[in-house]
Order: structure tokens, then sequence, then C-alpha cells
């Protein structure tokens, strides 16, 4: 079988930097080569940036979530104020394409609130993110349902749409470059820049040990309330995005916060926080993503997805504790 | 080592796609196309062969009141019912959570003030979907003086104990919808059926598919019994066609799950020559699929809701949409006022089931109401049309 090469990668590599991004590497490379030889048509660029771009929306969620994650917090409430956005878009447009401007500003706006909230209630009242994120997931859900009635209304418009749905069309070798991915891109890098300024040494060490941030001068609270921002952000940007992709729904967001937290221990970074990088959070759940296309490809039932997404967080917590105790 | 680990589950996964699919409902989706699988355990064949006999059945009643209409009526003794009015009447809602059951419910609210001289109150109470709160509702009623009951039931058997205790108290109880395991109400009211619904989908997409192509089944959830009887007698017709059914798979209702699904398996046949699906809702979602792949959408079939009715004509796709219509919501007012008065009624009271096809396309679709309206609401007569359900 194939997976005996890959195994012998980390003995090669004894010293492989905690937090890394090369075993998630390794895994992808590994994917890339098993969807090759069963699906080589994949690999085409036409249905690679096809899957880029669809796949877009949960590796924001992911490096949002990486955010939260490396400053030792949770957002459980991703995947709820996704759906609540898309929800609230549909109803403010109405299919009115002059409102669609005004409305992707409101959901940017109001991401960043509902991570603002979320944060200064973790920092500042002390309630442990876990809960915190869970109570505004419930709180989401609920006043989307009291607010609609249980069934979405209105209609996005094609404008709103096109974010995620439409794409350059006859680019050079790549055939059909999606918005989404380029939104991606651009947004990575961003993501990227962060992680290497002032800010995102603090927000690493804030994770690492928030006591010593504190001591030389860190204002914890602070960073903390930003990272939960930035997650607020991204989960509006993925709304714009899949909502585009789909139009909309009550179910838009289910189930994304899972995702993007399986994506993140998947890209290496610890729980609790202070280790991992935001490439390796957004390569971790673009794995994910393959992982699931090539599930389908191999004809394993999508209702398995979940377990399989499952008993990854469970085995790389597991595996990054025991590397972490033996370091 | 997070790599040995995720190889390892990797692999795991990719032994576990040699064995076939054990689901009962038939979740196979094996990459050989293992077919329909196997019949679901909620397929009665008397049942079906009885609903696919009323297809073909004509009503009585009037023709363009198709809400007023019964299929094969047997007609029951409402006398000792009969009471001057007007009228308290109550309704216990299982749910006002999806699109249908809100067009519906609006549907019902406009009967009700269309019949306002004989209604003087009208009480709604919504279970929010859930099975302890409805039999506590119900019971509830019970004291409030009401004059007749409707009872849309949120799961069959669970709320029988309370519809019999509703019938022992006295008052006429009518249930619409989903039904319950006792045939204590005095009428049971719901359009002919899943088996129905699911036939006349089905029997559209093999016919216009070339022979032999592959289907692609989309289903929204296993083991409700509206939806599986939609999908055994889907079966039972791509079985007697020998189409190649090349999935059939779940999407919870969720057009990105539905949109992925659908692309994922246009990447892996490089086409798909038939969709067929147990609702909807996501039709929509199914066609954009094909559209963004640049792939020419297959036939297929949809529902009443006015989103896949625009793009069927918008993109002159080779479609039908079979219904469960929401006209149904107005015939329970209609049902408890013919009681009141001590007028027979038919019991059980099986509505027509219409089928848009690409004939009466255009008398269905109208521009003004909401993506997420049903056509067959019946609804265009009624006070506050069309404003009441935009």
């Amino acid at each position: 079988m194939q997976t005996v090469q890959p195994r012998s990668l980390p003995l090669r590599l004894p010293r492989v930097r905690p937090g890394g991004v090369l075993p998630i590497l390794a895994i992808l490379a590994v994917l890339l080569v098993l969807v090759g030889i069963r699906q080589p048509d994949f690999l085409a660029p036409q249905s690679l940036m096809s899957f880029l771009g669809r796949s877009a929306p949960i590796i924001l969620l992911a490096a949002g979530q990486y955010f939260v994650i490396v400053s030792g917090e949770f957002d459980l409430s991703v995947g709820s104020l996704v759906t609540a956005q898309v929800v609230v878009a549909a109803r403010l447009i109405d299919s009115d394409p002059a409102r669609t401007w005004p409305v992707v500003l409101l959901l940017l706006a109001f991401g960043a609130l509902v991570g603002l909230v979320n944060g200064l209630i973790t920092t500042r009242l002390r309630v442990p993110s876990f809960i915190t994120t869970l109570g505004m997931f419930l709180i989401l859900v609920g006043a989307v349902y009291l607010w609609s009635d249980g069934a979405p209304k209105g209609g996005l418009s094609e404008e709103f749409r096109r974010f995620g749905r439409r794409a350059f069309e006859d680019v050079p070798v790549l055939g059909r470059v999606p918005y989404a991915l380029l939104v991606l891109v651009v947004l990575a890098v961003a993501a990227v820049l962060l992680m290497r300024s002032d800010f995102g040494r603090t927000l690493v060490a804030v994770g690492d040990n928030p006591r010593t941030a504190e001591l030389s001068g860190v204002r914890v609270w602070r960073t903390r309330t930003f990272a939960f921002i930035l997650s607020g952000l991204a989960a509006a940007v993925a709304a714009i995005l899949l909502g585009g992709y789909s139009g909309v729904s009550f179910q838009a967001g289910a189930g994304l916060e899972f995702g993007a937290i399986t994506a993140v221990v998947l890209g290496g970074v610890a729980l609790g926080g202070g280790r991992g990088a935001v490439v390796g959070a957004m390569l971790g759940a673009l794995t994910l993503e393959l992982l699931f296309a090539l599930m389908n490809f191999y004809g394993v039932s999508g209702a398995l997805r979940s377990t399989v997404q499952g008993g990854i967080i469970l085995l790389a917590v597991a595996v990054s504790a025991t590397r972490s105790s033996s370091r | 080592m997070a790599a040995i680990a995720a190889v390892t589950l990797l692999s795991l996964a990719a032994c576990a796609t040699d064995e076939p699919a054990a689901s009962p409902s038939g979740s196979a989706s094996a990459a050989t196309g293992s077919g329909t699988g196997d019949q679901s355990k909620f397929f009665v064949q008397a049942d079906y062969d009885a609903e696919l006999a009323l297809l073909d059945a004509a009503p009585t009643g009037p023709a363009d009141k198709p809400w007023e209409q019964v299929l094969n009526p047997t007609m029951v003794d409402t006398a000792k019912f009969k009471k001057n009015g007007p009228h308290k009447i109550c309704f216990s809602n299982a749910a006002l959570n999806n699109p249908w059951r809100q067009v519906g419910f609006k549907t019902m609210q406009a009967e009700v003030e269309a019949q306002k001289s004989r209604i003087k109150e009208f009480v709604h109470v919504d279970a929010e979907g859930k099975d302890q709160k409805q039999i506590a509702d119900i019971n509830d009623l019970l004291g409030k003086g009401c004059d007749a009951l409707i009872v849309s039931p949120n799961t069959t058997a669970t709320l029988t104990p309370a519809v019999e205790a509703a019938c022992k108290a006295g008052l006429p109880v009518v249930v619409f919808d989903r039904g319950v395991n006792t045939k204590c109400p005095v009428t049971f009211i719901n359009p002919i059926g899943g088996y129905g619904f699911g036939h006349v989908g089905a029997e559209f997409v093999s016919q216009k598919m070339k022979p032999g192509g592959k289907v692609l089944a989309l289903r929204i959830l296993p083991g409700v019994d509206v939806l599986e009887t939609r999908w055994s007698a889907a079966k039972v017709a791509f079985d007697k066609a020998k189409v190649d059914v090349v999935g059939v798979e779940f999407t919870d209702g969720d057009p990105a799950k539905t949109k992925k699904i659908v692309d994922d398996y246009i990447q892996r046949y490089g086409t798909i020559d038939g969709v067929w699906m147990d609702a909807g809702a996501v039709a929509v979602a199914a066609v954009e699929a094909f559209q963004d792949a640049g792939k020419p959408v297959p036939p297929m079939n949809g529902e009443d809701q006015l989103d896949f009715l625009k793009i069927w004509k918008d993109k002159k796709l080779t479609a039908i949409a079979p219904t469960y219509p929401t006209y149904q919501w107005r015939t329970p007012i209609i049902a408890a006022l013919r009681i009141l008065d001590g007028q027979q009624v038919s019991n059980p009271w099986k509505l027509p089931q219409p089928t848009v096809t690409q004939d009466n396309l255009d008398q269905y679709l109208d521009a003004g109401m909401p993506p997420l309206h049903y056509a067959m609401c019946g609804c265009t007569d009624l006070p506050g049309y069309p404003q009441r359900w935009k």
C-alpha cells in the first residue's frame, strides 16, 4: 500500500518542529497521490480550481478559528453565525441588487460585533470561551429562528451570489478561477502577514503562557478579544461565499464550527494555544476537504464524514498530547 | 506522528469501501453503482397499489377548488356534532419550521378570515416540532371550550393517545397532513401521498433519460415515513425501468451539501443522466451544480416551489414537479365547519395531488411571489392575497 511510504517520513526528520506544517504537508501529499490514482481527472486545472473555490469558506473559517485557538480559547459560535448571516442577508437584500454592498458591509460589521461580544464576555467576565461561544451559538440559532419564523425569507441577489458562485472565465492554463479562490488567497496572505507581525507573536505568546505574557506587559484580554473579532470576520466572509455558492438556507453553517476545529487540530495547532501556524490550519482545512472528496471517489457513504471528523480530532489531539509530554 | 495517525485513519476509511453498505434504507453508493439497495422497511405493497390507483381516479367536487374535492369518497354522518355558530375552532400544529408549513399555515389563516362570519375565534398552538409539547398543547386546548379541534400531528405513533383523548372529550376532531393510528377522528385529510409523489418523479426521469443511464437519487433524510414512501415508490419505478442508480445520498435539505454531492457525482462519473429527489427544497441547488460545472441539466423532478418552477422555465429544463399541495391546509377549516353544520363529510378525505408539467407550468408560475412560495397553495382567491404570502 502507498501508506508505507510516508510512515518513514517523520523518522527521517526526527526533529520536526512542534506545531510545524511538515506533517500536514505530508498528509496532503499522500492524499493528492491517492486522488491522482483513483480519479486523475480531479487534478485537472478546471476541477481543481472548482474544488479550491468551494473549499474557500471552510479554509477561511479554519484561519479564523486558528487565531482563537492559538490564543488559548475556542470559538464554537462560527457555524451558527454563518447561518445567521446568510439568513439575515437574504431577508435584507430581498433579491434587490442595489442592497448588495450595504448588506456585505453590514455582515462584516455584524461578524466583528459577535466576535467582540464573545471576546469581552470571555476575557472581562471570565466566562470560559467554551461556554461563551456555546451560549452565543444557541442565542444566534434562537434569534434567527424567532426573526424568520422558522423558515428563511427573501432571497439573495445575483450580485451577492457571484462572490461564491462566479469565476474569472478563460484564464490561461487554469481555465476558470473562482472569485472565492481569489478572496481566499488575499485573506490567506493577510493572515500570514498578520501572524508575522508583532500582533501575531503576541497572540501565540498569550496562548503559550498568558501569565508570562501579562507580566511582560501584554494586555492579554485585548489580544484575545481581537482574536475573537478576527474569527467573527472570517465567519462573515465565509457566510458571503457560502451564501453565494448555494443560496439561502437554514443549514448554511451547520457543523462548520467542528469542521474548522478539526481542520485546525489536523494542521498541527495545539488545543490550549501557543503552538502552530496559520498556514497549517488552512492546510488542515484543505486536507479535510480533500479527504472528503477522496472518500467520495472511493464510494464511502457521506454519512461517515462526521465519524471520520471525530476520529481525526481525537487522534490528532492524542498525538499532539503525546508529543508535547515526551518533549 | 500526526502523519502516521492520519494515514492510518485514511487507510481504514479506504478499506471500508470494499464492503457493501449495510444500511437497510439503501444508502449504498459504491463506485460500481450498486443500484437502489433493499426496499425500505416502510414500504407497504397494498398502500402503494392504492395510491397509484388514486393517481388516475377522478375526484368528486368542484373542479376549480381541488381543496374541496375528494377521491373515492366514503361519507360519514356528523349529525351528532351539529351546533349553532359562530364557532371557536382550535388548531394544534406540529410545527412551522419549513417553508411548506409556513405557506400552508398562512393559507389556513386566510381561509379562517374568509369564513369569519362563521368563526368567532381561531386558536392556534405551535408545538415547534416537539411531540411532548404537542401532547400538552392538545390537552390544554381541551379545557378551552373549542367547538372543533384540528390536529396536524408531529409524529404518528406518539400523538395517537393525545388525539384519542381529544375524541373522548366529545368534540369533533379533524386530523390532516400526517396521520395517527386511530380511527376516532371524524375525518383524516391528506393528499394521495408519498408513493404517488415518488412514483410520478421517478417514472418521468426514467422515461426522459437515455436508456440505462445514470440516475442520482437525492433524499432529505432517512426514517421519516412520508419521505420513505416517496423513495420506496421511486425505487420500484427505477428497478422496473432498469436504470443505473449510481447513488442514493442524503442532503439534510441543505443546498450547499446538495451542490457538493451533485458536483462530486459529476466529477466521479463525468455525466449524470437523471436526478430524482424526494423533496423539492434543494432542487435549485442541484440544477446550479450542473450549471456551474458547465454540464447540461439532465431530466429531473422538483416540487412546486417557485424558485424551481422559475429556473425550469428560464433554463428550459426537462422537468416535472409532483406536489404535496399546500392547499390541504384550507380543507380542515372547511371540514370542521361542515361537521359543525351536521353535514356529511368523507372519511378519509383524500385530496387530489396535481403534478406540474411542461404543459401547465405557466399557469403555476407567478413572478410576483417569493422564491420559497409553493405554487399549489390554492390561495389566490383568499383574503390578503398576495401580500399575506410575501
